[in-house]
């Protein structure tokens, strides 16, 4: 944050760090792009289709990206919103006091919120990453739909329209959500926001349960962590969704789809998980840095702030691997069933056992890899290094 | 007792190396009370920092009776500061999301501290178990801190400018607090402070001058937090 005059500008630094959305909104508009050009175009040739053998392929064809770009794109979109929504939240929380000494100032809550549109350009970036990314896969993957021969040859046209509704409509909308979340956020007293007071909501039912449970310190602070921030849990348990789901998913699709579109979901999901995950975790330590360096100041072990910090985490991460598993089995269950039921050429689908105990194998490495390098951030944050801030 | 032997740390890389402290020795007696006095860059709290264990000294050691904390581990260096040390410091770092109660746990918790409300009694919470810090005045929130650090039964308690971000009034009320907690509970009290007079409620004044100690005194008479100047 730069304080410019009276002027205030959450600089493009600021909004380097919605890395996190980037890569949501880049995944995001790379599927919907690569299915729904490969829709239009279809579309297009709709009226060279002659047997009935060929229009039930292409209303399938039609129902898959349909559902694809509803389901995935429409998700992903949905995360890269709350991503926004807690970064703004959060980026709020840690600059109270130059918040509170702009307001303080004389600038208005919609003049600072103002600045928060430079927000929507991390969903700009993302967007047109993923609609240059989408046009550089797509020869391979006309290529492949053209292949088996049952629709006449599709090729390549650019949609002007695609690139506003998937780029620029999407930037506008996602800037306007970030001035009006900010606009909404500050409207709180300005000392308040000068006192950098993060106040607890103390609500009667809740401090009737503090007053009677009798939880070890640690416990409390586990249960505190999680409660504090709901959304953590829900990244935490996206991230894990969407490497079970996604991993899974990307084997089935080479007997189902083709080894490209396989490849390209197997990609999405890994980059998606770890992004979450990393955005969810980093925070979780951010928001507690000062907590863990008086828990090591006091005597607390590296174990002991993990457990009470990290490792709370864990069954959530495992609950969302298991709702991804069924997730992609319900899915393919659905495509297989319903919209490719006409089809003769389609393998039965069956689910794969091998196919998810590796990706659980993967997934368990994966998570403790990221939780060990967690914690040695824990072990490295000193109470000298909070004292200078 | 706390031995300090030829204690000396700096900053910086080779090119710009900033000597902090430079050759310190000295001895702190159990159960006394010792004021580090000195001006802003004196290196008083990188001293308190390397005798309570939390950073290392480039050379020179500290002996806790007979243990020298500067060749402990990590590990073993958190067990140390786990069964012996208590820390207040100015900014009070009270952890926000937790209720009075559950901040003075995490120092109890430690000690395996059950009796630990009669700390907060003490420091005059009693009332407030279940408020948060957002809802306490500097003072009380000082006061939290000092019960926290109790409550883990220190032998050694370090305090870092503890009244510096309190009013006078305030300030001369943690002042009593701590003074009162030392003689009902015993354990040795390091404070650093730039306020001279608080060094009149101390037994040794220590006065820290360029990372040297520059003098040391005794006070024969010691005066308590309602009688000094500030």
């Amino acid at each position: 944050m730069r304080l410019v005059g009276d002027d205030m500008v959450v600089g493009i630094k600021d909004a380097s760090k919605l890395i996190g959305i980037l890569i949501v909104v880049c995944c995001a508009v790379l599927v919907c792009t690569m299915f729904m050009n490969y829709q239009m175009d279809l579309a297009a040739v709709e009226n060279e289709i002659t047997s009935g053998q060929m229009r039930i392929f292409y209303e399938a064809q039609m129902s898959t990206a349909t559902v694809v770009c509803a389901v995935s794109g429409g998700c992903l979109l949905l995360t890269s919103a709350l991503m926004l929504l807690f970064y703004i939240r959060h980026y709020i929380d840690t600059h109270k006091k130059e918040l509170g000494i702009l307001k303080a100032l004389g600038c208005s809550d919609l003049k600072i919120s103002k600045s928060f549109l430079v927000f929507g350009s991390s969903v700009f970036f993302g967007a047109v990453l993923g609609f240059m990314g989408a046009f550089l896969l797509m020869p391979s993957f006309y290529q492949v739909q053209n292949a088996d021969q049952l629709l006449p040859d599709i090729s390549i046209q650019f949609h002007p329209a695609l690139f506003v509704f998937l780029v620029l409509l999407p930037t506008a909308v996602f800037a306007a959500l970030a001035v009006c979340f900010a606009w909404h956020k500050l409207k709180m007293p300005v000392i308040f926001l000068l006192k950098d007071a993060t106040v607890y909501s103390v609500k009667k039912k809740k401090r009737k349960t503090a007053e009677k449970n009798d939880h070890s310190f640690l416990e409390e602070l586990k249960t505190n962590t999680r409660r504090d921030k709901k959304i953590l849990v829900f990244f935490i348990l996206f991230a894990s969704f969407c490497f079970s789901s996604m991993t899974q998913m990307s084997a089935s699709m080479k007997d189902l789809g083709s080894l490209m579109i396989g490849a390209l979901i197997l990609l999405i999901g890994i980059v998606l998980a770890c992004t979450t995950l990393f955005l969810a975790i980093t925070t979780v330590i951010g928001g507690n840095k000062k907590n863990i360096a008086m828990m090591r100041v006091f005597g607390y072990s590296q174990k002991e702030c993990c457990q009470a910090l990290l490792y709370g985490y864990r069954p959530v991460s495992y609950i969302g691997f298991a709702l991804g598993t069924v997730y992609q089995y319900v899915l393919l269950r659905v495509m297989v069933d319903l919209v490719f039921q006409d089809i003769g050429s389609i393998p039965v689908y069956k689910f794969d056992f091998p196919v998810m105990f590796f990706s659980l194998a993967a997934f368990t490495v994966t998570y403790e890899l990221v939780m060990y390098f967690y914690s040695e951030r824990i072990r490295k944050i000193s109470v000298k290094e909070i004292m200078m801030e | 007792m706390i031995k300090v032997t030829d204690i000396t740390k700096s900053y910086g890389n080779r090119e710009n190396l900033f000597p902090i402290l430079r050759g310190i020795s000295l001895e702190i007696q159990d159960g006394s009370f010792t004021v580090i006095l000195g001006a802003s860059g004196s290196g008083k709290s990188t001293f308190l920092n390397v005798i309570s264990g939390l950073e290392p000294p480039d050379s020179g050691r500290v002996l806790y009776d007979k243990t020298d904390i500067t060749a402990l581990s990590d590990k073993a260096l958190t067990k140390f500061r786990k069964a012996a040390v208590g820390f207040i410091f100015q900014q009070y770092f009270l952890l926000p999301n937790m209720n009075v109660e559950k901040n003075v746990k995490m120092g109890a918790d430690l000690a395996g501290n059950k009796d630990y409300k009669t700390v907060i009694q003490a420091v005059g919470l009693g009332e407030k178990l279940h408020k948060y810090p957002s809802e306490l005045s500097g003072g009380e929130q000082q006061r939290v801190s000092i019960a926290r650090a109790l409550a883990k039964k220190p032998k050694v308690l370090f305090l870092d400018e503890p009244t510096g971000a309190l009013d006078e009034q305030t300030g001369r009320q943690i002042l009593d607090y701590i003074y009162r907690l030392q003689k009902q509970y015993g354990f040795t009290i390091v404070m650093v402070t730039h306020n001279e007079n608080i060094a009149e409620m101390a037994d040794t004044v220590i006065k820290m001058n360029s990372g040297k100690i520059s003098e040391i005194n005794t006070n024969e008479t010691k005066k308590t937090a309602y009688e000094i100047g500030w």
